[in-house]
């Protein structure tokens, strides 16, 4: 018989994050579970109120309009940010002197803050002296993003597309570099043309990646808040406003944290659930 | 299948290539006949990966041409040569199964579907995938794998040679010989021109009917697996081939005749070529080193068992000197000295065999 040693010396080094995690995200989340049980009229004094908010809020149409404008919004770019990251990361040299500088090129919008993209991109579209505003107005667009939903969308993909593609390229280009000369070469003398050999060589070796791209895209794009508040703040009229910047508004403008506690919930529910979801059939044929 | 022929081919990777040592090939001029076995053996950085993608058209050599049957192929790319080529890794598009992969060379010429399943069912059970031929490629063993690139090549017939780059580089041990005799058993077979690129002694020996041996870019010799052995051409090759490797000892000529350690060896070849300002070693294996009475004075300094045969290392003049003893002589312990058979014991000047 096998003798079997359990050493339990590791849980002396998980403790220290386990207690970090508990402090910045169990317990905080557990006064949002607390908040969203409850009435309160004020004065500190809570009352039980049950699933009653969950209920509220699921049957509200304001919840379903911000969820499907959030729905719409995530859609949206990440049909536009996989699709053009992979085709900027196929055009990319890989070897050279170019190799550092297009890669800087594209980290630049990474490491600019979120809310000096915003503040940015308000200033760029402004008709009458932002340049995307004045160019577009010149050549005959209506363009005004304060006044015009359709604008607004615009502006806000836009942004998150300039801001966010980088991600998707740089992730792509690390599957690219790593796939070795001889797949090519034996894509060559097999006949493969230049789709076959993405369908067939470069897409599979970048499937990885691109599951992990996809999944922070999904889930940081259905978090946003910082850009399209600083940008649109939510307008014109509610036409921008996405799920995080209408809890802030429930939470923060209307003070009414039970409903805003349950819409918390909900919502990190919904981006855990799609989340598993979707790297569980990516991932389903690798485990063998 | 055709006769594959380098015509003064020269390479360098450098845009302006000065000194010889610029060049990673240095003048190859080679014949092959149709349907051969051939392999190129040498070191790590010989110049015959270079050699070997400038038959498959992965590089254009700097200088010199290929013919194909007679017709320069030199500067068509390699979907137009029609060759194959296995890699030192197994390259397998993954996301496909066994059948699409050996498929896929025929899908893209555009084969009709009939002909593609009857070549892939073909080349499927001639390899011994057929059992797994619905399975996906990713998940199979090195050799499997290996064997999948192979088959790709094979399915095609028009090819006019298959090239195999250090083939067996990630195949365990114990499965190596079963791929290499596979190997061996599908060129009789289907009897396509086989080039066959390794730094292993004994993969390129057991695999081709004739060896191209390869030092810093220059062929120092071309010959059956028994010319390389019997008959080294270089000191190099018999450095190269043979476990342990020929015995290189310093030499001088008197008159006409050779010297080592003050004792005059009789040798094979003949001398008269000879201009007198040349480095001269004799070159002898250790299989046609003999322990005698008299001949040259030496000293045992180790023996060790290798199964077969008594590896013996001895030292004479300061010149260590390996000697193959057959299982069951005797190793004399003192007082030993050694004789060298004269057919199989020759002079090298600079390194190259002597021809008189």
């Amino acid at each position: 018989m096998a003798i079997r040693t359990e050493n339990n010396k590791a849980w002396l080094f998980v403790i220290p994050v386990v207690l970090l995690v508990a402090f910045n995200a169990v317990v905080p989340l557990m006064t949002v579970v607390n908040y969203s049980v409850q009435e309160t009229f004020g004065d500190n004094l809570f009352f039980w109120h049950g699933l009653g908010w969950f209920e509220d809020v699921l049957r509200s149409e304001r919840f379903h309009a911000s969820l499907a404008r959030q729905l719409l919004f995530t859609g949206i770019i990440l049909a536009i940010e996989i699709p053009l990251g992979v085709m900027i990361a196929l055009t990319m040299p890989k070897k050279g002197p170019w190799v550092p500088v297009c890669l800087v090129l594209m980290a630049l919008p990474l490491l600019i803050p979120w809310n000096v993209v915003g503040a940015m991109w308000n200033i760029f579209a402004l008709p009458e002296i932002g340049f995307l505003g004045y160019v577009l107005n010149e050549i005959g667009f209506d363009y005004n993003m304060t006044q015009s939903p359709l604008a607004a969308w615009f502006t806000v993909v836009l942004m998150d597309v300039w801001h966010w593609t980088s991600l998707v390229v740089l992730l792509a280009y690390a599957g690219l570099i790593s796939i070795p000369d001889a797949y090519y070469q034996a894509a060559k003398i097999d006949g493969a043309g230049r789709f076959a050999v993405f369908r067939h060589i470069q897409l599979p070796k970048m499937k990885q990646v691109l599951t992990i791209a996809i999944l922070l895209r999904f889930m940081d794009s259905f978090m946003i808040y910082t850009e399209p508040f600083v940008l649109t703040g939510g307008g014109p009229g509610n036409s921008t406003t996405f799920l995080s910047i209408d809890l802030v508004k429930i939470a923060l403008g209307q003070f009414d944290l039970g409903p805003a506690a349950a819409m918390s919930l909900i919502y990190f529910l919904i981006t855990l659930g799609v989340s598993w979801v979707f790297y569980t059939i990516m991932t389903r044929h690798d485990v063998r | 299948m055709a006769t594959i022929a380098l015509d003064k081919l020269r390479h360098s990777y450098m845009a302006d290539p000065q000194a010889p040592e610029d060049w990673a090939l240095k003048e190859v001029d080679i014949n092959w006949s149709d349907g051969g076995a051939y392999a190129l053996l040498g070191p790590s950085g010989c110049g015959k990966t270079t050699l070997l993608n400038i038959i498959s058209g992965l590089v254009t050599p700097s200088e010199g041409r290929i013919l194909f049957n007679g017709q320069d192929v030199t500067h068509l790319p390699p979907d137009q040569r029609n060759i194959a080529q296995v890699f030192q890794f197994p390259v397998i598009y993954d996301t496909m199964t066994v059948y699409d992969n050996l498929a896929f060379p025929l899908r893209n010429r555009r084969v009709d579907e009939a002909k593609v399943d009857r070549r892939v069912r073909e080349i499927s059970e001639m390899l011994e995938l057929d059992d797994m031929i619905d399975r996906r490629a990713a998940g199979l063993s090195p050799d499997a794998k290996q064997k999948i690139s192979m088959g790709r090549g094979l399915v095609r017939d028009d090819v006019n040679v298959i090239m195999f780059d250090e083939p067996l580089t990630v195949i365990d041990p114990h499965l190596k010989w079963k791929l290499r005799s596979k190997l061996k058993e599908l060129h009789q077979r289907v009897g396509v021109t086989m080039i066959y690129v390794t730094h292993d002694q004994t993969e390129a020996l057991t695999f081709a009917d004739q060896v191209v041996v390869m030092q810093d870019g220059e062929v120092v010799q071309l010959g059956t697996p028994v010319d390389l052995f019997e008959r080294p051409g270089h000191t190099f090759v018999g450095h190269f081939i043979g476990s342990p490797g020929m015995n290189v000892l310093p030499c001088d000529m008197r008159d006409g005749r050779a010297f080592f350690a003050d004792t005059q060896v009789s040798i094979e070849n003949g001398v008269q070529g000879l201009k007198g300002d040349e480095r001269l070693e004799l070159g002898v294996r250790p299989e046609f080193v003999r322990f005698a009475d008299t001949g040259i004075p030496a000293e045992i300094i180790k023996v060790a068992d290798t199964g077969r045969n008594q590896l013996v290392e001895a030292r004479a003049q300061g010149q260590r000197i390996n000697v193959l003893v057959p299982e069951g002589e005797s190793v004399p312990s003192e007082g030993a000295h050694l004789m060298f058979d004269p057919n199989k014991t020759r002079v090298y000047a600079n390194g190259w065999l002597v021809e008189g």
